[in-house]
């Protein structure tokens, strides 16, 4: 066929190069480091979680060394200076759950998600890449903290009162425990905001659940409270950073064991993360 | 190409489309009319994957949305001008969304350059004003050299040099042979940069046919005629079954007859013409026309008769 003047030549298809295979979790995983790594609101909770983790570690040493020579038997027998050095990350756990929201919430707040679902419209790819990519940061933050916090809190109570070091029994395990503690309660916050989306909203759960919840268990009566203060992730937490059951926290709530306790709570982050992912797909977003 | 097929969706009680069905092709810009509310980012939306249809489909090259493997290499999309964190920069933005479909970074500063943005790519997007952040959403669009383009509103807080832009960009992507949509309720930019109007109101399709069939088909569309010889042309011209008005100019506005028709009647009786200018009916006209009935929220003109209880006297 001729070309005629009131037949417009058919329009050339446009063809776009593609590699073979498709986008997969390596490519959101790129992605979601990148939008991690570039936004201020990530150093500032991870700042505050070092701060906090070292900081208060650094305070309640000090005041239990300056306050050892009037502590009575009790105490002495209870005292357990591993927990006493991590006390601060049951603070520097509310800056890394923040940021574990953020990482999802902050994406519906600004409309960005549309943007992410349409790059990657497969939803729990998506939730899968910003867990991984938060769990990594949550574990290096998490673990430098707890160690640092350990050694600077056994160098401030050292020459006052009996200090921990590595090798005793159940030290290594409540040091790494705290950094691990700290990766699964972020990944708790990160399913909340899954499923709440609004950043105010996951946020004031999640400081529900770890501050006010606690409290008011511990108003019931033991016969109630104690089996319930079980289940609460910051009792979890408690038990984590402690090398005997009693340890520090004769005043918390009793808990599971150590491990036991972090099978429990690693439930309650993948539970959030199955729901969110479920509720992110079904959503218009 | 994009086919939607019986596009179905609500919110809540509120059907927002309705068995809506249309194909967008390559090589031309397609315009996606409609009074505000409308349907027409719940369409786009839909187009893309992210709302999800309570009924019907639609499929981007033949696939549904999320089966496209690469899916930035093959759809653009411009939604809202707020799609990015504030407080990351254009470049970053860009550039995570690279790296989920596997594109090389310099097709970042490419896309940067192209709309403009090279010199702020390192500011924070929340920083941008109203065009730029348009811009940047452009960038995004544009970022994996997609085959197929949307734009929701794209010439939205753009001042005049950017709706020209805009403009000549969008030509130049259907010239490129790339299926472009694009929506606006700007009806006159569209009569510019449309090959082919989709017109939709309260969810159903009111049209969807080549712009100039749209604006011919149009009952307001007329002939504008001079000749010394008027009078007699006007009889001949009314009594051919034309409506004739007489302008202020003094041309006669002929409705019902086309310009060949006119100009071969005058030409048996060997009237003289000084202008046989056909008239097409502007778009905005074609479009209040077609639309009057399913605008949404429509300024009642005052003293209309109101179906209920007669207003009570102040």
């Amino acid at each position: 066929m001729t070309a005629s003047a009131t037949v417009p030549a058919p329009p050339r298809a446009h063809q776009t190069a593609s590699p073979p295979g498709r986008s997969g979790l390596t490519h959101a995983l790129r992605g979601e480091w990148t939008k991690l790594t570039t936004v201020r609101s990530t150093l500032w909770c991870v700042l505050t979680t070092v701060a906090a983790g070292i900081g208060i570690g650094v305070l309640t040493t000090a005041t239990d060394a300056s306050h050892w020579r009037n502590a009575g038997l009790v105490s002495r027998v209870l005292f357990d200076p591993t927990a006493i050095s991590l006390t601060g990350l049951l603070f520097g756990q509310l800056a890394l759950g923040v940021l574990g929201v953020l990482t999802v919430s902050a994406e519906y707040g600004s409309g960005s998600i549309r943007s992410t679902f349409a790059a990657v419209p497969r939803r729990p790819v998506v939730l899968a890449a910003k867990a991984l990519t938060f769990a990594l940061v949550a574990l290096v933050v998490g673990e430098a903290v707890s160690f640092s916090a350990f050694f600077v809190g056994q160098a401030i109570l050292s020459g006052s009162t009996p200090t921990a070091s590595l090798g005793q029994p159940g030290v290594l395990r409540a040091v790494t425990g705290g950094g691990l503690y700290l990766v699964a309660l972020g990944l708790f916050a990160l399913g909340l905001a899954a499923m709440i989306r609004h950043s105010a909203g996951a946020i004031s759960t999640f400081v529900a659940i770890q501050l006010i919840l606690p409290l008011v268990v511990s108003a019931f009566p033991a016969s109630i409270g104690h089996p319930i203060g079980k289940y609460l992730p910051a009792t979890i937490g408690n038990a984590m950073t402690a090398t005997t059951a009693a340890g520090a926290h004769a005043d918390f709530l009793p808990a599971f064991p150590p491990w036991r306790g972090f099978a429990l709570l690693c439930a309650y982050a993948v539970g959030a993360l199955v729901m969110g992912s479920v509720l992110m797909t079904r959503r218009d977003p | 190409m994009i086919e939607a097929r019986g596009l179905t969706k609500h919110f809540g009680g509120t059907l927002a489309v309705d068995d809506l069905s249309f194909e967008v092709l390559p090589g031309q810009v397609t315009g996606f009319l409609g009074p505000n509310g409308s349907g027409k980012s719940t369409t786009m939306r839909m187009v893309l994957g992210l709302d999800r249809p309570d009924s019907g489909h639609v499929a981007v090259n033949g696939r549904r949305y999320h089966d496209l493997p690469w899916p930035l290499r093959e759809v653009g999309g411009l939604l809202e001008s707020r799609a990015v964190h504030p407080g990351r920069s254009a470049r970053n933005h860009l550039r995570a969304l690279a790296q989920t479909n596997a594109l090389p970074a310099r097709r970042v500063d490419e896309v940067l350059e192209r709309v403009g943005l090279t010199a702020v790519a390192g500011k924070r997007a929340g920083k941008f004003s109203l065009g730029m952040t348009q811009r940047l959403g452009i960038a995004a669009a544009l970022l994996g050299d997609p085959g197929i383009l949307l734009f929701d509103e794209p010439v939205n807080g753009l001042d005049p040099e950017g709706i020209l832009w805009v403009r000549t960009l969008l030509r130049g992507l259907a010239a490129e042979g790339r299926a472009v949509f694009v929506s606006s309720h700007l009806m006159s930019e569209m009569a510019l940069t449309a090959d082919h109007v989709v017109v939709i109101g309260r969810g159903h399709l009111i049209a969807d046919l080549p712009m100039t069939q749209f604006v011919a088909q149009s009952s307001k569309a007329h002939v504008r005629v001079r000749s010394p010889q008027a009078e007699a042309l006007h009889d001949v011209l009314t009594g051919a079954g034309a409506s004739v008005t007489v302008g202020p100019d003094g041309a006669m506005v002929v409705g019902g007859l086309d310009a060949p028709a006119i100009g071969e009647m005058a030409a048996r009786l060997g009237l003289t013409l000084h202008e046989l200018a056909p008239q097409g009916a502007s778009l905005e006209q074609a479009y209040m026309e077609l639309t009057r009935d399913s605008v949404e929220f429509r300024a009642e003109p005052r003293g209309a008769p109101s179906s209920g209880t007669e207003e009570a006297p102040r």
